[in-house]
């Protein structure tokens, strides 16, 4: 977190609006507000397939059942053109099976499934036939804060449940455990840090580091464990600073979930996210003593990169050239991060050479300058 | 160095060979005759008291030539190397084009965009940072310089289609006697020259370029500048280095053009100068000056090292600073100008050719030591490099003033000429338009 993302943020109130009542789905919500799907879709993923029961759909909502046959947790996402996620079900542990609602208007989109969570996925076309929708400006400028809510909501349910494990590691004094689950529940934290910024007085409880508090205020956190993980080794007194972690984080998932950003502020968090990523990762602040910066650089990307894509249909109408760079600039960031993969996860940060840091910080800075732009677009309307 | 060193003969090197070899005909460019006219000219020349623009006027941007070469030197130095990052020919094209539109307006005293810094949406990031609102021009000039490498990378590779279009002369340079570079703030595809006036008048300019240049070029390194080194025009008075004593003296002028046509400017025949013709080769080196050591040598020794006085400026063995390099003459049985110092070895009469130079002191606060990081950055400007700065380099080989000196970065571009109009751009003889 830092102090300039959160004044970016909050300054125009945030509109706590129910724009969407709950689907039934634990994590996927449809959106859409349709009392029930018309069908049911199987989807099986396993670790090098993912096998859809259609590619071709009529306009309307459907529910996919996404089951996990491989060996590692997976990830299921349907996209429209540009990566944007118009619903997604996270953390799908092997043999388990998790519904997704979606409705899809007309159009072309894929369906991918993300066995060990990274990498473009396998992907399958999806065909959606039937009336298009014809959306002004305004609409679809409106339309936007629900599509970033739902993303919201799809990290959110994710960021429980692997914040909890780290808890139960951590108190249950497993270190390796807890040292693999740390940059992973971080991953879905920092992907929506836009919103989780805004709740102004648990931000810095959850992800404050070490000499942000003020006299008297306690180090507490993710980095306070973070600590204890990696410099001592010793989470023996770490028990309640685990369990206030995990109160924090599900209070901070409550107000996220009903939380709607109106447009200027999807487009700001967008570019605060990839501050994030200049000011605090690619230096190695984030994570001093755990190195994962780049876990946290590929959260702060993809979650840069969702809220821009909420803003996508309004912006493919309002400046098509930017969308255009935006595209090629968000690709070439992935693609020069993707280098720094190692298994399921990244390369810590003290693996790279200053060259390979100063290639990802060029990357950025391209990237912000393209992201800085959308919100004048958008305050153009 | 002791002094007794510095006034002993070099073995094996006597005037007279010296003489010999410069008569025998040095390489490219120079011949004997024109080197001793030139010598003639500039050094008869006495400054005069105008001709030089004021401080705060703004320099035109377009022209035969760059801006930045010939123009009065000014007193800062903002310069910036940079790696070309994209593979597409038509990204580098368009940024060059985006570089030119800055460049016009930033050198005419204006913003750097369109829109200018606080004119745009309240939700925009402004077009310009803002940092020179209100200043005057101040004399900026911006130069662009294309390195070897943008031509082809190191590894070979001929990323724009450039490789046919590399001049000859456009090498690396090679190593010389006591070098000690550093590769990470060396080379570059591209690099800019910002001189101004106001030092923030020059960082403005830079760092609106380098925003521009953002998913196209990545800065490799970049150098700051005070107190220009040499004088580019009769009008300029002489200023001092950092060991102290008037530098440039017998530089180049503006206002000898037969000799800029000799010995900076890039002529049509030039080898591989189709679409340089009127430009010029530029070459930096960072020289870092051993401040320390040179402070607590004797006042007799520093005069020696250089060769002149260091009050008046003068040659040794002359009265005033003007007065023409005499190597010839003896003071007590000994070369008032020894042969080891920095004005015998440099003469066009022994280095056998001319540069323009256009360097800037430098301070990069102190090292690790408490000492000085501290030097000149020297800036030459020739019609070859092979025949200009290298020549005169290897030449200074026994330059007593080594001792006090490390190289520590180098580069050479090819400048190419100026742009005519408005909608002309900075590389369109290169890339075609």
């Amino acid at each position: 977190m830092s102090l300039r993302d959160r004044r970016l943020v909050v300054v125009p109130a945030l509109a706590l609006v129910l724009l969407f009542n709950g689907c039934g789905s634990d994590d996927g919500d449809g959106g859409g507000g349709s009392a029930a799907a018309a069908d049911t879709i199987p989807v099986a993923s396993s670790d090098d397939a993912c096998d859809v029961g259609a590619s071709e759909l009529s306009a309307g909502t459907h529910e996919f059942e996404v089951t996990n046959g491989g060996s590692t947790t997976t990830e299921f996402y349907v996209y429209a053109e540009g990566d944007r996620v118009m619903a997604e079900v996270e953390n799908i542990a092997p043999g388990l099976t998790r519904p997704l609602l979606v409705e899809l208007p007309a159009g072309t989109y894929e369906t991918v499934c993300k066995p060990g969570m990274i990498g473009d996925g396998i992907r399958n076309e999806l065909t959606v036939t039937g009336a298009a929708e014809q959306l002004s400006e305004v609409e679809s400028l409106a339309r936007a804060a629900g599509d970033y809510q739902r993303y919201v909501r799809s990290q959110t349910g994710a960021l429980i449940d692997r914040t909890t494990a780290f808890v139960d590691a951590v108190k249950a004094g497993d270190i390796d455990g807890a040292k693999a689950l740390y940059p992973v529940a971080r991953t879905y934290w920092e992907r929506i840090e836009p919103v989780a910024e805004s709740f102004g007085d648990l931000d810095p409880l959850i992800d404050g580091r070490e000499g942000d508090q003020a006299d008297g205020e306690d180090f507490t956190g993710f980095h306070r464990i973070e600590k204890a993980l990696w410099e001592t080794g010793d989470v023996s007194d770490m028990g309640p600073y685990a369990d206030n972690l995990l109160a924090d984080v599900r209070r901070i998932v409550e107000l996220a979930d009903e939380t709607t950003l109106a447009p200027l502020q999807l487009a700001n968090g967008a570019k605060a996210l990839l501050d994030e990523v200049a000011t605090g990762k690619i230096t190695g602040e984030e994570e001093r003593y755990s190195r994962t910066d780049l876990w946290d650089f590929a959260a702060n990307l993809e979650g840069s990169q969702a809220a821009v894509q909420a803003l996508r249909p309004f912006l493919v109408e309002a400046d098509p050239d930017l969308v255009a760079e935006l595209d090629q600039r968000f690709a070439a960031a992935e693609a020069d991060l993707g280098q720094y993969r190692a298994g399921d996860g990244w390369l810590l940060h003290d693996q790279l050479t200053q060259a390979q840091l100063k290639g990802l910080s060029d990357s950025i800075t391209a990237l912000t300058e393209s992201v800085s732009k959308v919100a004048g677009v958008v305050a153009d309307k | 160095m002791s002094e007794q060193g510095a006034e002993q003969q070099p073995a094996g090197v006597s005037r007279r060979r010296l003489f010999g070899w410069l008569g025998a005909g040095t390489a490219g460019v120079v011949a004997a005759g024109a080197t001793g006219g030139l010598i003639g000219r500039s050094t008869a020349q006495e400054p005069a008291s105008s001709g030089a623009p004021a401080a705060d006027d703004a320099i035109p941007f377009a022209g035969e030539h760059q801006a930045g070469i010939v123009t009065p030197a000014q007193d800062r130095l903002h310069f910036v190397s940079f790696d070309v990052t994209t593979d597409d020919r038509n990204e580098l094209v368009g940024m060059l084009k985006a570089w030119t539109d800055a460049a016009r307006r930033m050198t005419a005293g204006r913003d750097a965009g369109p829109v200018g810094a606080v004119d745009g949406g309240r939700y925009s990031p402004p077009d310009d940072t803002g940092e020179a609102i209100g200043l005057p021009a101040s004399g900026l000039t911006l130069t662009i310089g294309f390195g070897p490498t943008l031509f082809t990378t190191a590894d070979g590779t001929d990323r724009f289609g450039l490789a046919a279009r590399r001049p000859a002369p456009l090498v690396e340079l090679p190593a010389f006697a006591g070098d000690q570079i550093q590769p990470a703030i060396s080379g570059g595809d591209l690099c800019i020259q910002a001189c101004a006036n106001d030092p923030q008048v020059a960082v403005h300019a830079v760092r609106n370029l380098v925003r521009l240049g953002a998913g196209v070029v990545s800065v490799r390194w970049s150098q700051l500048g005070f107190g220009r080194t040499s004088s580019t025009s009769t009008g300029q008075a002489t200023p001092r280095n950092l060991f102290g004593f008037k530098d440039g003296t017998n530089n180049l002028k503006a206002e000898a053009s037969s000799a800029l046509d000799d010995f900076v400017w890039v002529a049509g025949a030039d080898s591989g100068a189709d679409w340089l013709a009127g430009g010029s080769y530029l070459v930096t080196r960072r020289i870092r000056m051993l401040i320390e050591p040179w402070d607590t040598a004797h006042l007799h020794e520093q005069e020696t090292i250089i060769g002149r006085a260091k009050g008046s400026g003068a040659p040794l063995g002359q009265r005033e600073e003007f007065d023409p390099v005499d190597l010839t003459k003896q003071v007590d049985g000994e070369f008032a100008i020894p042969e080891t110092s920095h004005v015998f070895l440099a003469n066009p009469t022994n280095s056998g050719t001319a540069l323009l130079r256009r360097g800037y002191s430098f301070v990069d606060g102190s090292d690790g030591l408490g000492r000085l990081d501290a030097g000149l950055f020297f800036i030459a400007y020739q019609r070859d490099p092979a025949t200009g700065f290298v020549q005169v380099q290897r030449n200074l080989r026994t330059d007593a003033m080594n001792e006090y000196l490390r190289h520590t970065s180098s580069a050479v571009f090819a400048c190419p000429p100026g742009v005519r109009d408005d909608d002309d751009w900075w590389g369109r003889s290169l890339f075609g338009s």
